[in-house]
């Protein structure tokens, strides 16, 4: 696009290079800014779609809702069962994404470090249904043993409550799956940032007597927090919004405190299931809860952002 | 506390490159001994040697012996995290830490190994060790603001600073003005000649009025050609190297005359 607009200037020394770019400057910066407008004109046209398409189960009189109790008993188990899961994920996929990132960037010899990364960036593009699949018929029965033995010696605390479930298909099982589904985006990302430390910051500590782990305490980690709570938000908003994997493993059902007990439902997983043979308010229903969904996910980024830019006086890019 | 050093015999490869060849040196305590040569002679390799971070780099290793004040650095058993912490290190472009502030800057070595130290203790050490480093009226109002925001001089003296609260041995400096305007180098140039009081300098330069003007003692390195060693050529006073060398290829290139 740019080549024609040069060509049409006479060829003559500065002026011709000077015009070029600036044609070609316009034109990026027109294309950039149309971008820009589309992305924003794109995501109104859906928070538009689905307030309309909720609007009338805010409207209906709370017995015609699920449940018969209004809209707000109808979805606030859902919203819990929703953050629970992504918070077991992100509790098992945080410290571990973190570990591998280091040990790949940090302490693996290269010959053992490249194949170890990427056979987790592999896991990013097994399909989700892939993983629901097997921890449902792998992992969830695998897991039935260590259920029954939690629900016998930790069964004072809430969320290990017995009786176990005898399939294994629980929200604990969910939070795994979705744990290891989030693994690879937090690995990659941190990874990405870990090895871009300054080369410079790390021999300054270890030239004052760090060992390895000090050093990277010291420098990689302060240099990358920012970087680390975009990967975990991430992942957040991919487990939150995670539908296949849940509604193939979890055994749903209504809030519950235990976790190794069938019961709970995601948001995603509710829509999914039910979305088929909704019509009518049903389907403005599941619609809503999907809006409650995108209202959680816009949260969460913006809690991202605060914390970010709290870290800005003393990050690396000053 | 400040302490000699004694190298001999040492070669230095990088891989199965020798980039530094057969190297015999003493070098005084509480003296600044600087080291000189062209581009690419081994100053850097043979001045990391003496703390070990040439062990940093994949591949880079060390033969021979350095004694700091006849205990052998290489010996078995001795771990390269203390000989560090003995012997500091300042580097050619100023490095403070970008996400830590003035104060927990000059800190960051004396905190390591989890040693605790009091609010008190920290304090008297942050205050000695920047005036040490002829920093303190600059930043004494500052000292939470982050050490990324002083002048390239002042991140420089701010780095000297926190190598000395670890109260090393020996300081060894790799071109730690050349990053820096005029000023800034005088001031720099002013530091060393105070902190050979107190300790051990080692300092690489390119610029030879520099090491004239700061250094008792002074060793020319040069090198035979690319992929061949760097080579300590001579050794002696600074004043012997700079007016009266003893090797043709030391004083051609004292008196600019280098190929
Ligand atoms: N990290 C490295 N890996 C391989 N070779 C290196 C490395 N650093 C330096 N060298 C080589 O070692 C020789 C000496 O380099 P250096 O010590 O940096 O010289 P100087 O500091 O005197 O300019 C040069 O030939 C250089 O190419
Ligand atoms: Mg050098």
């Amino acid at each position: 696009m740019s080549t024609t607009v040069t060509t049409k200037e006479p060829a003559s020394g500065i002026r011709r290079a000077a015009a070029g770019g600036q044609a070609g400057d316009s034109v990026f910066s027109a294309l950039s800014l149309g971008a820009g407008v589309l992305i924003l004109a794109v995501l109104a046209a859906v928070a538009v779609f689905l307030s309309l398409q909720a609007l009338p189960t805010f409207r209906a009189p709370a017995e015609e809702i699920s449940g018969g109790a209004g809209f707000f008993s109808y979805i606030w188990p859902l919203v819990i069962g929703t953050v629970v899961a992504a918070l077991i994920a992100l509790v098992i996929a945080t410290p571990l994404g973190i570990l591998v990132a280091l040990y790949i960037s940090h302490y693996a010899p290269a010959r053992i470090a490249k194949p170890v990364g990427y056979i987790i960036d592999l896991l990013a593009a097994i399909p989700s249904v892939v993983y629901g699949a097997w921890g449902t018929t792998v992992l969830a029965s695998s897991l039935v043993p260590f259920y029954t033995w939690a629900a016998e010696h930790l069964g004072f605390i809430p969320i290990f409550s017995g009786p176990a479930s005898q399939t294994g298909k629980t929200m604990f099982t969910a939070g795994i799956v979705l744990a290891i589904m989030v693994l690879p985006i937090i690995t990659a990302m941190s990874r990405e940032i870990f090895i871009q430390t300054p080369k410079l910051h790390e021999e300054a500590a270890l030239a004052l007597g760090a060992t390895r782990w000090e050093m990277i305490r010291m420098t990689v980690l302060p240099f990358a927090r920012p970087g680390i709570i975009s990967s975990v938000m991430l992942a957040l908003g991919r487990a939150l919004g995670e539908t296949m994997a849940v509604a193939l493993v979890l055994s749903s059902g209504p809030l519950m405190a235990s976790l190794i007990q069938s019961g709970n439902q995601t948001i995603a997983a509710e829509i999914a299931l039910n979305f088929p043979e909704a019509y009518g308010l049903r389907l403005s229903e599941l619609i809503a809860a999907g809006l409650i969904l995108f209202l959680i996910t816009l949260v969460v980024n913006m809690i991202a952002r605060a914390i970010i830019a709290r870290y800005k006086e003393f990050s690396g890019a000053n | 506390m400040s302490k000699r050093i004694d190298v001999d015999n040492l070669n230095v490869y990088y891989g199965d490159f020798l980039a530094v060849e057969d190297v015999k040196m003493g070098i005084d305590a509480r003296s600044v001994t600087a080291f000189i040569g062209p581009s690419g002679c081994g100053k850097s390799t043979f001045l990391r040697t003496l703390n070990r971070m040439h062990e940093v780099i994949p591949g880079a290793r060390a033969e021979g012996q350095v004694l700091l004040d006849g205990e052998d650095l290489y010996g078995p058993g001795v771990d390269p995290v203390v000989v560090r912490s003995m012997i500091g290190m300042v580097f050619q472009r100023p490095n403070p830490f970008p996400t830590m502030s003035i104060r927990d800057n000059v800190l960051a070595g004396v905190k390591l190994n989890s040693k605790r130290i009091s609010r008190g203790d920290a304090d008297a050490l942050v205050e000695s060790s920047l005036q040490g480093a002829n920093l303190w009226n600059e930043v004494k109002d500052r000292l939470d603001k982050p050490g990324s925001g002083l002048s390239g001089g002042q991140q420089q003296r701010l780095c000297i600073a926190r190598a000395i609260a670890v109260k090393p041995d020996v300081i060894l400096m790799d071109e730690p003005a050349s990053a820096l305007d005029p000023i800034s180098t005088l001031a720099i140039e002013d530091l060393i000649n105070e902190l050979k009081q107190d300790y051990t300098v080692v300092i690489v330069t390119h610029n030879m009025q520099q090491a004239s003007r700061i250094s008792d003692r002074t060793a020319f390195f040069n090198i035979q050609g690319t992929g061949k060693p760097g080579k300590l050529i001579e050794y002696g006073p600074t004043s012997e190297i700079f007016s009266n060398p003893k090797q043709q290829q030391t004083e051609d290139y004292v008196s600019g005359r280098f190929g």
